[in-house]
């Protein structure tokens, strides 16, 4: 794709069908033939249909988009790019990378109001209980990103194995409530000490590594982490994990329908749904700490020191800065932010087995935390909405059926669907949906700077 | 006063004098290795207070080696350095850099997506900000080309530019000894003249004790007191700018042809 594109309308027929032939040839195995359990076995059926209008809308798509190309470098071409300048680069970030300061208050005002807005919207508090727990479920991912945004975006430490710092946060809480009867409010500072003490001791091996081998050891150290919790049968339960934890307390009033009860302390009717609501609420305000914490930090000299660590590692060190330090603070903090989410996660199920922290959820939370945009805490919570309340889209969207036919399934084709939302992104926002980063200290005007205008540091 | 308060005193003034007459940096015998590759063999220099002295020598020659070697990364195998008095050999990077060394490294290495602020920010990191206003003042007067860029990215910069800010950013920690390596790398003549200019107005008004290594060694020697010439990591000669600049050797071996070009400058 990056030769030198003539745009003349024959070239671009002739690669568009090139591409539609690609197509074709992909199409044969996957597409064209559909297997069905018949009286006499397998049977197959032909899809040629199909597999011409997936051919043709290849076609189609790739002589729009070369035509939307030639446009765009014609324009270009009249312009100098900003990064050939020998004079004073402005950087100004295009529209589309900045998020108005309206948007961002749209964005926590939505967060803070949803229970009323979807009790309001569905009639009750009750049958808004779906979009309640799916905002507990997008927060949680909020909070998890955000705090492996330290590690990466921030110290710029390519972290495969982050998943290892929410189970132990989990199973911090499931273990010490469930064998010593200690309460959510007490575990959760625990938890958050835990988790931190964890991620020094994947800290100190990985010191002297960086890039893609850091990312290898700390896969390797998400896995072991599970597979401990499988094997380690007499502490962790195994597979099997660990049920009836206890629940969550409105600072030890339980929510329970008798007389100590939540609901008759405060002279209400007593409403499952109260729990769940608290639950949105506490989410809600950790993923906010997280947050507060991680913008604090930038202003401070140790998170100006990560910053400088993820540009350049060893100009950090012939300024005097103790890398050492500075890698171990950045394990320690996302790491006790993902203890703080495992052991919510944990009170709010109830149940929690190695299952929950498979590597999936790393790739996953990773994946939030790149499509966002490293450093980018706005980018990071979009994602999130994105990432996990995408899929969850695909379940009402039940027209579909009436397009390809009656049994089909939209969210059979999440996977796929996840694949070329990542493959699109990679192609038009490669640094991520918002790719600037405000410098964190500025004379007069706050200037942000886009990402496209300078190469990656090299660490 | 009496006789023992006056013994502490002549005890006091002639540590002073020793500490005056001893170099900054002594680096003595000092050998390093790349796994078993020798890139030093038993390397001898010293660098006064207020000295400029330029370490000279061809690509590979070990120059670069010596600069990482006073910081620690790597250390030497055998021989020592000795700061100040006090011998860094076996100190990890960043505590040599608290005690009053700054560099301005090969290849510059700002911080390219941090602001030219930002930078000189992290150069006064060990200061906590105390002396940072008058630092930045001072920066910005050497180098004018800064401040119209503070709020710039520092990827965004020409490579002269990155130069100043690497300089500048060095300076802000304050440092006593200023090391900087090929500043001159991949400049244009006029860039280059610039940025010795600045050199030599930080050592003749601050005082500021520098050590130069160079490849561009017409106009490291003119600007240097002293210099070191550097072969296969060994010292082979050592004298005054002048003399080695007059040398015969030197003259072939690294100013015939480069010579013109500089003085085409």
């Amino acid at each position: 794709m990056a030769d030198a594109r003539t745009s003349s309308l024959p070239d671009i027929l002739r690669d568009a069908g090139l591409y539609a032939l690609v197509a074709f040839g992909l199409c044969i195995p996957i597409v064209a033939y559909r297997t069905n359990a018949g009286p006499t076995g397998l049977e197959l059926t032909p899809r040629w249909p199909l597999v011409a209008a997936f051919c043709a809308a290849i076609f189609v798509l790739r002589v729009v988009q070369r035509l939307i190309l030639a446009r765009r470098d014609a324009r270009r071409a009249l312009t100098p790019s900003p990064a050939q300048a020998t004079e004073a680069v402005q950087g100004e970030p295009d529209a589309g990378q900045r998020v108005s300061t309206f948007g961002l208050y749209a964005f926590l005002g939505i967060a803070l109001t949803l229970p009323v807005i979807a009790s309001l919207a569905s009639g009750g508090l009750g049958p808004a209980r779906y979009w309640i727990d799916l905002g507990i479920l997008i927060l949680t991912y909020v909070m998890l990103g955000w705090g492996l945004n330290i590690v990466v975006g921030l110290a710029g430490l390519l972290d495969l194995g982050y998943v290892a710092f929410y189970a132990v946060g989990a199973y911090c809480y499931a273990l010490l409530s469930t064998t010593f009867g200690l309460s959510f409010w007490v575990c959760l500072p625990l938890a958050g000490l835990f988790a931190a003490a964890w991620g020094m001791v994947l800290g100190f091996p990985v010191l002297r590594l960086r890039g893609d081998y850091l990312a290898i050891v700390t896969l390797a150290f998400g896995e072991i982490i599970r597979l401990v919790l499988i094997n380690w049968t007499d502490l962790t339960g195994g597979a099997a994990g660990i049920s009836s934890i206890p629940r969550a307390s409105f600072f030890g009033i339980p929510f329970s329908a008798d007389e100590d009860g939540f609901a008759a302390r405060f002279g209400l009717e007593f409403d499952s749904m109260h729990r769940v609501v608290f639950l949105y609420y506490l989410i809600l305000g950790l993923a906010l700490l997280t947050n507060f914490a991680t913008l604090r930090l930038r202003r401070m000299p140790i998170g100006r020191a990560w910053e400088a660590l993820r540009e350049d590692e060893i100009a950090c060190r012939s300024l005097g800065i103790d890398t050492t330090t500075t890698k171990l603070t950045a394990f320690a903090l996302g790491a006790a932010f993902a203890g703080f989410a495992g052991s919510f996660f944990s009170v709010r199920q109830g149940f929690i087995s190695p299952e929950s922290f498979t590597f999936l959820e790393s790739a996953i939370i990773l994946a939030i935390v790149v499509l966002g945009g490293m450093g980018s805490q706005v980018g990071v919570a979009i994602a999130a909405v994105a990432m996990v309340g995408g899929p969850e889209l695909l379940r009402n969207l039940g027209f579909l059926s009436a397009v390809f036919g009656e049994g089909f399934d939209p969210n059979e084709y999440r996977l796929l669907l996840f694949g070329l939302a990542m493959v699109a992104m990679m192609v038009w926002r490669p640094r991520g949906l918002i790719s600037v980063r405000v410098p964190s200290v500025s004379l007069g005007e706050r200037r942000a700077i886009s990402g496209a205008h300078v190469s990656e540091g090299h660490g | 006063m009496s006789v023992a308060g006056i013994n502490v005193l002549v005890e006091e003034t002639r540590a002073r004098q020793a500490a005056a007459t001893a170099p900054l940096l002594a680096i003595r015998d000092v050998s390093t290795y790349y796994g078993s590759v020798a890139a030093l063999r038993g390397v001898d220099l010293e660098v006064g207070e207020g000295e400029i002295v330029t370490l000279i020598g061809a690509n590979g020659a070990g120059k670069s080696t010596l600069m990482m070697t006073i910081f620690g990364a790597p250390q030497a195998r055998t021989g020592s350095v000795v700061y100040a008095g006090q011998d860094i050999t076996r100190l990890p990077t960043h505590a040599i850099a608290r005690l009053g060394l700054a560099q301005s490294p090969e290849g510059r290495r700002v911080f390219p997506r941090m602001s030219v602020f930002e930078n000189l920010q992290m150069g006064a990191s060990l200061h906590g900000g105390r002396h940072f206003a008058g630092d930045l003042e001072r920066v910005c007067a050497l180098f004018p080309r800064l401040k119209e860029r503070l709020q710039q990215r520092a990827g965004t910069m020409s490579g002269g530019e990155q130069q100043m800010l690497a300089i500048g950013r060095a300076l802000m920690s304050r440092p006593r000894l200023l090391l900087l390596d090929e500043p001159s790398l991949g400049l244009a003549p006029l860039v280059v003249k610039g940025i010795f200019d600045a050199i030599r107005d930080l050592n003749r008004q601050d005082g500021m004790t520098i050590f130069l290594v160079e490849q561009n060694a017409y106009h490291a020697l003119k600007l240097a007191h002293r210099g070191y010439v550097l072969v296969n990591g060994r010292v082979t000669m050592s004298g005054t700018g002048r003399q080695l600049l007059d040398d015969p050797a030197v003259k072939s071996a690294y100013l015939e042809g480069g010579h013109g070009v500089a003085a085409g400058a």
